[in-house]
């Protein structure tokens, strides 16, 4: 269970096992790290994998659960021509997988004033043009360990579709894959960031409710109330605290 | 895809979900919320902070005699990676207006401010930009922004939900500033969860009594920090920002003053000077320390460094004896133990489950009650589910949300999560996820003022590595607003204070002064910190590596 010191030491490795390479009856497979052949824990995912095979990670790790995209992993398998993409921190290995991390990948950003520029394709135009070049190739959809459409939101980048950008490249998590093996040469990430800020400032419909409730804060509607509350003694806040209603 | 033996309590939870279901629906409490009794007894029980062994006494420094969480009395109670003799402070190798120590949302959010109000600043973080429990945050933001839901209201939840500990201006700051942090990061480009007429969507979390949960799916943290971290991007003239090179060490001058840090380069290995008119500390938290040797939501690098830089340079600290534990930590399978499972999910009306079908708490007490109920269930009463490789947990059943939310919801809703599980073979639209207690947050940190001033000058912190806004227990969605708020803050203070700022003579001999401390007190230990990296290599690895060595977490 959660409180045993194990968990911490090996996360990836089943708590049975005691020794690395014993003879636990525990399933390992081999994994080529960089091309140097390791045994691991048949179900570890790919970080665990490394960490156990002792390397200490300072690129190549981030959040370690899917969201911060710093574990982008390139990785083939025995007797497949195909180059497979995915997170370390939620791919699981397989046996005879040859990985590499990518510590850094380079891709351009355009630098811009989010007050100055229009949710349009002008802006694309403007800000990455090199966005013209795809070849609907569908590369980076399928590079994508997201699994997001991300062809068909740079095909909607073309032709100025800013929700539909927002939308389809919602979840990307700006790992970098799809840059990486676009033939264009496109940074879809950075593209799909732009969109979802255009969206978010220029066209999404404002909230009524929010504009009155700043406007109060502006006359200081709430100042006495916060005032007689911070005064209030533990006690009766308490009683104010549980006899308060519920939506 | 669950082990065979589950599915004998996998049915129960099928069969009870109907009738759960009509209850849900009827708009009645789905179970008694606990009472302040009830709530002071679970937690002395079965709360971890409340074992003995998990507290010890501090014997140095500006806290001295207190009982602080034992991990992180270790940590402070270290070594330093340096000495005042190694360095030359007479010529800086960066000079800039504000240093910023962190760069997650509250450093990124600081930076943002700094920038518009004048001031130059450099961020220095220890991973990527970015790379933060900022960026993991799923469920939401709390801010009151709803008519029937003041602000007051707001200050009230949190403040009850930290136990009355919460300093009354921190927790007025936060959520005065709520509503206009959400029209903020509009501005900036935030695509937060509306209805189609721009009304904002509303959830509750643990501990609210307005729904107030704020979302952007459940990538919240990642929509909001993205869009910071481009911001700050955007302004490479006056924002520069160091990555893999964190402060190891605050830099004082003659009268007391901070004045930088010393930078560490993780790659090159490489000391560096920062000289600094004001520092901002906006580090986060220390999940990575596995108190208790707890599993933890936290990234990879939440090892309380400015707690450690902070406390050596005098700086007091605020409830650090207080630790929070995510109710909702995944269990099953092994391979994601720990991660995070959203609040949200209980805010859109999840339930926790024991093996016999049954609801057995409110699903929406603070988290720490909420946690404490979960450990009741599994340890006291036993009525939790063993898992192949041998950790406890309860059901979250989440099909449930499908029936009073309508079809397809939660892939709408919870994106993340379902792609989580769908990995491993387990539908959370049609199966539960099995959860237990997960290390979370720091409830505690630097104590600050409304200003985000500590009591060392010049030094300013944000965020989770601050202490005093959540008291002893942060309520959901308050930790997105917090490093909001507070890295504005930061931002605004430091910005105002290096107008006036004289900066003497720079001092590193706060660093041998706590190191005599150290020897004085007879502590003896081979610990190092900041920790920077937990380590994570198989201790038989470790004994083959004849030549590397190991200094507490350190290699």
């Amino acid at each position: 269970m959660a409180t045993k010191k194990t968990a911490k030491k090996k996360p990836a490795a089943p708590k049975k096992k005691k020794t690395k390479k014993g003879t636990s009856q525990e399933l390992m497979a081999t994994v080529f790290i960089m091309g140097k052949a390791h045994k691991v824990p048949a179900e570890a995912t790919i970080m665990g994998a490394i960490e156990y095979a002792g390397y200490q990670l300072k690129r190549g790790a981030g959040c370690r659960e899917g969201f911060c995209g710093a574990c982008a992993t390139v990785y083939r398998l025995p007797g497949d021509y195909k180059i497979y993409t995915g997170l370390a921190c939620t791919t699981l290995v397989k046996d005879g997988m040859w990985l590499a991390q990518l510590p850094s990948f380079p891709g351009q950003k355009a630098i811009y004033d989010i007050d100055k520029i229009k949710p349009n394709v002008e802006t694309i135009q403007m800000l990455y043009p090199e966005v013209f070049r795809c070849v609907a190739c569908n590369t980076c959809t399928k590079s994508c360990p997201q699994d997001l459409e991300v062809m068909d939101y740079i095909q909607a980048a073309m032709r100025g579709d800013i929700a539909t950008v927002m939308d389809l490249s919602f979840d990307c998590i700006s790992c970098g894959m799809c840059a990486i093996r676009c033939p264009a040469e496109i940074v879809q990430y950075n593209v799909g960031l732009l969109a979802r800020r255009l969206y978010g400032k220029y066209l999404s419909t404002k909230s009524k409710a929010l504009e009155k409730r700043l406007g109060e804060m502006k006359r200081n509607k709430y100042a006495k109330e916060y005032k007689e509350l911070m005064k209030t003694n533990k006690k009766d806040l308490k009683k104010k605290y549980y006899e308060r209603d519920t939506e | 895809m669950y082990p065979d033996y589950m599915s004998e309590s996998l049915q129960k939870v099928t069969q009870s979900r109907n009738k759960r279901f009509e209850l849900a629906k009827s708009g009645k409490a789905v179970f008694p919320p606990m009472n302040a009794e009830e709530r002071e007894d679970v937690l002395n029980k079965f709360h971890p902070d409340y074992k003995a062994e998990s507290r010890r006494k501090i014997r140095i420094g500006p806290n001295k005699g207190e009982l602080l969480t034992t991990e992180v009395a270790d940590i402070l109670e270290s070594h330093s990676r340096i000495t005042s003799k190694l360095f030359d402070l007479s010529t800086p190798d960066y000079e800039t207006d504000i240093l910023i120590i962190g760069g997650g949302g509250g450093g990124c959010a600081a930076a943002i401010i700094a920038q518009q109000m004048g001031a130059k600043s450099i961020i220095s973080t220890k991973l990527r930009l970015g790379d933060a429990n900022s960026m993991m945050s799923q469920g939401g933001m709390q801010a009151a922004v709803t008519p029937q839901d003041p602000p007051t209201r707001h200050y009230l939840d949190a403040i009850g939900g930290g136990h009355f500990d919460n300093k009354p201006e921190l927790v007025r700051a936060l959520t005065e500033d709520g509503p206009e942090v959400v029209k903020w990061l509009e501005d900036l480009g935030v695509v937060w969860d509306k209805a189609e007429d721009g009304t904002l969507q509303v959830l509750h979390g643990g501990g609210t009594s307005r729904k107030r949960m704020l979302s952007c799916r459940d990538y919240t943290g990642a929509i909001i920090l993205r869009t910071l971290m481009d911001e700050v991007r955007n302004h490479p003239e006056e924002i520069t920002v160091l990555e893999f090179m964190p402060i190891i060490e605050l830099i004082l001058d003659h009268k007391g003053q901070c004045a930088g840090g010393v930078l560490y380069n993780l790659e090159t290995e490489e000391y560096f000077t920062v000289k600094a008119k004001a520092t901002i500390i906006a580090t986060g938290g220390y999940g990575r320390l596995h108190i208790r040797g707890f599993d933890t939501t936290n990234h990879y690098g939440a090892t309380g460094d400015g707690l450690v830089m902070a406390y050596k340079a005098g700086a007091r600290l605020l409830y650090m004896d207080s630790v929070q534990y995510h109710p909702t930590g995944s269990v099953f399978p092994e391979q994601i133990a720990g991660f995070l499972i959203t609040e949200k999910i209980r805010g859109a009306g999840g339930q926790p489950i024991n093996k016999y079908g049954e609801l057995f708490v409110f699903p929406r007490e603070p988290r720490d009650v909420e946690s404490s109920a979960f450990i009741r269930e599994c340890l006291e009463r036993k009525n939790g589910i063993k898992t192949p490789s041998g950790r406890v947990g309860i059901w979250l059943d989440s099909p449930l949300i499908e029936m009073l939310q309508g079809e397809g919801y939660i892939n709408k809703q919870f994106p993340a999560m379902h792609r989580q599980f769908i990995r491993y073979g387990i539908d959370i639209t049609k199966e539960p996820m099995l959860v237990y207690p997960s290390l979370h947050y720091q409830n505690g940190g630097i104590e600050i003022n409304e200003k985000t001033e500590t009591n060392i000058r010049g030094l300013f912190v944000a965020g989770e590595a601050s202490g005093g806004v959540h008291g002893r227990n942060r309520l959901m969605g308050n930790s997105v607003l917090d490093y909001n708020v507070f890295g504005r803050r930061a931002g605004k203070y430091a910005t105002d204070y290096i107008k006036k700022a004289k900066i003497g003579k720079l001092t590193l001999e706060h660093v041998d002064k706590y190191e005599k401390e150290l020897r004085d007190a007879r502590i003896k230990t081979d610990r190092v910190a900041p920790v920077l990296l937990p380590s994570y290599t198989p201790e038989d690895v470790r004994k083959r590596q004849l030549t590397a060595c190991y200094e507490g977490t350190l290699r």
